[in-house]
């Protein structure tokens, strides 16, 4: 079991450490590079921590704040070094870590694979993560979340009906199915009607069932609220 | 590959498109530009189910090349850096360049999406400037944590990056939206040294061909 609290110092964190990975089980960020570890087949250790100001370990510490200034989770710290951002991360790890890739050798297929990763991570979950959300507060932030999640899984059901074989690039596992596992998650949490997306429907339940997803779930992290008892 | 020159569907006041105007530029790949507005009254415009044919998202840039359509400045560029890796726009480290990936996320997924088009016209008039200014000055503050740690003359250490490449249009938002920018001076000296070299001042919104049309 992890422990929860931050390491107070990141330049005591030797590079033959075992990797730590500050994650929240509900962020859809933290889950991204939890599956690509898990993909990738590199083991690390969950330093739990919160984006509620209420929890005992969160985010909006000065003390978090030096490890990751946008402080967001995830934060991984890896080799010595401390990384931040869930795509600067993946790719860090498919550059330092080229077995069981998450990109595909073609620059084109590459491009196809970032263009997901980026409708995800740039066009539809940063207009819901909890922040906004907050912001607008709890009366306008489910239509708004279903608003964004709608426009950005159109474009995406269209890109992926194209190019999906088995996962989102033809036959291999890649950095976009790790970010989609997530946001179809999401999706579901506010209630998006999600008939008009059956490739994305299709490719989240393939995924669902590989064991390295299930095991990165929300609901199987140490931070959820049932398994902290 | 493809013999045809590459084409840059673009929009002038577009940040994203302006992004991928300084890769190509500073990786001196000649391209043409095809001006396209985010304004469905414009006649060339991004909403027509021709372009989503194109770029389903409705969004520029969009680029041909070597016979392929992608889209997506961020997946563009790395395909740019992938196929002509002269003029290099990631450094070798594999932590530095997780560094300027931090730095272009911070600014393609924390800061520019909060403020797009799309974004603001949802919004509404009467507080969309409020809004723009409120996320792009908390994107900022994250922002200049990292680049007071990470920048030499540039984002990252002295050599331009992708970084660079998304800094300059996010800081020239950051103006129209009137974002106090005094708190950040590491970003305003990178943005000043940037604003003197010749490729980018090229590819600056006002020396566009669809400027004339979008600055009546």
């Amino acid at each position: 079991m992890a422990k929860n609290g931050i390491r107070p110092n990141s330049s005591t964190v030797s590079s033959d450490a075992r990797p730590v990975l500050y994650s929240y089980c509900h962020s859809s960020c933290s889950w991204r590079v939890r599956i690509a570890l898990g993909l990738k087949k590199i083991p690390y250790d969950i330093n739990a921590i919160s984006l509620r100001k209420t929890e005992a370990a969160h985010a909006y510490t000065n003390q978090y704040r030096e490890l990751n200034p946008m402080q967001q989770v995830p934060t991984l710290q890896i080799d010595g070094q401390t990384l931040c951002d869930s795509v600067a991360i993946m790719h860090y790890l498919e550059e330092t870590r080229p077995e069981h890739p998450i990109l595909p050798k073609d620059p084109i297929k590459r491009a196809k694979v970032r263009e997901i990763v980026q409708i995800i991570c740039s066009g539809i979950q940063p207009l819901q993560n909890s922040s906004v959300l907050a912001h607008l507060g709890k009366e306008k932030s489910t239509e708004w979340a279903q608003h964004w999640i709608s426009r950005g899984f159109r474009a995406l059901e269209q890109v992926l009906s194209k190019s999906s074989g088995k996962y989102c690039v033809a036959d291999e596992i890649s950095m976009a199915d790790c970010c989609l596992v997530p946001q179809v998650f999401n999706a579901r949490r506010y209630h998006v009607n999600l008939d008009p997306y059956p490739t994305i429907l299709r490719l989240d339940k393939h995924l669902g069932s590989i064991e390295t997803f299930l095991d990165c779930h929300p609901h199987n992290q140490p931070d959820y609220p049932k398994n902290t008892k | 590959m493809s013999a045809e020159k590459p084409v840059l569907y673009s929009y002038c006041f577009s940040s994203c498109s302006w992004r991928v105007r300084i890769a190509l530029g500073l990786k001196k790949i000649p391209y043409e530009i095809k001006a396209l507005s985010l304004t469905k009254t414009d006649a060339e415009h991004c909403y027509t189910n021709e372009y989503r044919e194109l770029n389903p998202m409705q969004q520029v840039p969009t680029l041909h090349i070597d016979g392929q359509t992608l889209c997506d400045s961020v997946a563009i560029m790395h395909y740019l850096e992938e196929t002509r890796p002269e003029h290099p726009l990631l450094p070798k480290d594999p932590i530095k360049r997780a560094k300027v990936r931090e730095i272009v996320e911070i600014i393609c997924s924390g800061i520019q999406p909060l403020q797009n088009t799309g974004v603001m016209d949802h919004v509404g008039k009467e507080t969309n400037v409020e809004w723009a200014q409120h996320w792009i000055s908390r994107g900022f503050q994250g922002l200049e944590k990292v680049l007071s740690a990470s920048a030499g003359k540039y984002c990252v250490d002295d050599e331009i990056t992708m970084a660079d490449c998304c800094l300059v249009p996010q800081v020239f938002n950051a103006r129209i939206y009137k974002v106090d920018l005094s708190p950040y001076p590491t970003l305003l000296r990178i943005d000043e040294a940037l604003a003197k070299n010749p490729i980018i001042i090229d590819c600056h919104p006002k020396n566009q061909p669809d400027y004339a049309e979008h600055n009546k």
